[in-house]
Parts: C-alpha cells; structure tokens; sequence
C-alpha cells in the first residue's frame, strides 16, 4: 500500500484545517491560496466552510469587496495609493466600482481568481467541507455547489483537526 | 531525454508553486524541470516548497527580471 501512496497519503505527512468563515473577494484569498499551497508541498488539507463561507462552494461565484468596515483598505491609482473612507460604501454602486477595480487590479497583476484556486483545491483533492447547520440556515442546496464536497458539522470538522498539525480560522 | 519546461512568467503567488506542482507529476523522477517565472517571491517559495516536498532545487538564478529554477524530482 505504502509504495503506491502519494506523499501527502503517508501516514507521516502532515495535515491542515482551514475554517473558511468570510466569503467577499479579498477574504475568499487567504484561506484559497494557504491550502493549495499547502497541498502542492503534500500536506493533507481540510477546509471547512461556514457562515458567509459556505457560499464559497456555490458552483457560480460572484465574490463582492466592500470599504464598509475596511478602513486599512488603500487602491492604487495612477502611482498613488487611494484611501476608501467607510462613508463612500454608502454612495450607490461604489461597492460595485471597488469589485470592478480589484477585479481588474487581480488581471493585471497575474493573481489567480478564486474560481482558479478553487478549481485547484479540487484537482489538489483538499478535502472540503460544506457546514450543514449553515445551509439549513441561509437555506442552501448541495445541489447548487460544486461537486465532491462533503456536508459535515462541528464534530465532523472537530474529529480532523485534533489530527491536525495546523488549524487555522479565517 | 527530453527537456521539461514550465513558464511562469507574469504570474503571481501562489500560482508559480501550484503550476511547478502539476507540471512536476508529468517528470520522471531523477529528471529536471525547468521554471522561468517574474514572481520575486518565487524565489524564497520555490526553496521552501523543495525542502518540504524532497525535490531539489538544482539551481535558482536571475536573469535580467526573470527568474529561473531548476527542479529535480524526487
């Protein structure tokens, strides 16, 4: 069995669990990029996705940013870094301006979409878990997500990372 | 023996890594992978994915911008 196993398949390779609990587009990066990173150096990985994370395992994503609550947040623009106060979120389609832009900001920049990542999480094997409690709160389908993800609760995600070498929340 | 190449060039992390991953299933072991990439943090990435994943970086070096490496799969 052991010659015939990949190296993340060994019993000593270490292991991760990601709880994925933000889902607008700049959230959607970190816990996207750390597993498949993770992944390709043959580390087993586990996300859990919960909250406004689940919607992050939707076949169609259409991820938003918003400045609301994100002072830190500076675009650059013409060799200038612009700051985005929290009162312009108020102003009807600056949020959709702000998405266009990092969006745009993402192409020219070679980093990769979620959908990307995702799709690379997915050839990776990660192993990705949809919270049950949150689709029965925000009512929604396993049909509407993407294929080969679990559905699993606490004690589903709890039993992976006590084996976990890494338990990261985000 | 064929030459195994993988440009990288204009991508950005972690992108670099997850390409060489792919690209290193189609290496025989003991061959080499040649990566040529624009990600300045390429280079502290691609000696820390060799130390965890037991591939060895032959050789990383910069030409003019482009950074290349070379993998030897294990």
């Amino acid at each position: 069995m052991l010659d015939t196993a990949k190296p993340g398949e060994l019993d000593n390779a270490k292991s991760m669990s990601i709880i994925v609990t933000k889902g607008t587009l700049d959230w959607a990066y970190p816990p996207f990029i750390l597993a498949t990173t993770a992944a390709a150096m043959d580390i087993n990985v586990t996300m859990f996705f919960t909250f406004y994370g689940l919607p992050l395992l939707n076949r169609k994503l259409d991820l938003k940013i918003s400045t609301l609550g994100n002072p830190a947040m500076q675009m650059p623009i013409m060799g200038m870094h612009m700051a985005m106060p929290n009162l312009v979120s108020a102003i009807p389609g600056v949020d959709r301006l702000t998405t266009t832009m990092m969006k745009n900001l993402i192409k020219k920049k070679g980093v990769a979409s979620i959908e990307e990542l995702r799709e690379a999480a997915v050839d990776l094997e990660i192993r990705m878990i949809g919270c049950q409690m949150t689709m029965d709160l925000f009512e929604f389908n396993k049909e509407d997500m993407i294929d080969g993800i679990e559905i699993g609760g606490a004690a589903t995600y709890m039993e992976t990372a006590v084996k976990s070498d890494i338990n990261l929340y985000i | 023996m064929a030459q195994h190449q993988l440009n990288a060039e204009g991508l950005n992390c972690p992108l670099p890594i997850l390409k060489a991953k792919k690209a290193l299933k189609e290496v025989p072991e003991g061959e080499i992978l040649h990566i040529s990439a624009t990600d300045p943090g390429s280079v502290a990435d691609f000696a820390a994915f060799c130390n965890q994943t037991g591939n060895v970086l032959v050789s990383s070096s910069t030409d003019g911008g482009i950074y290349k490496f070379e993998i030897r799969r294990a």
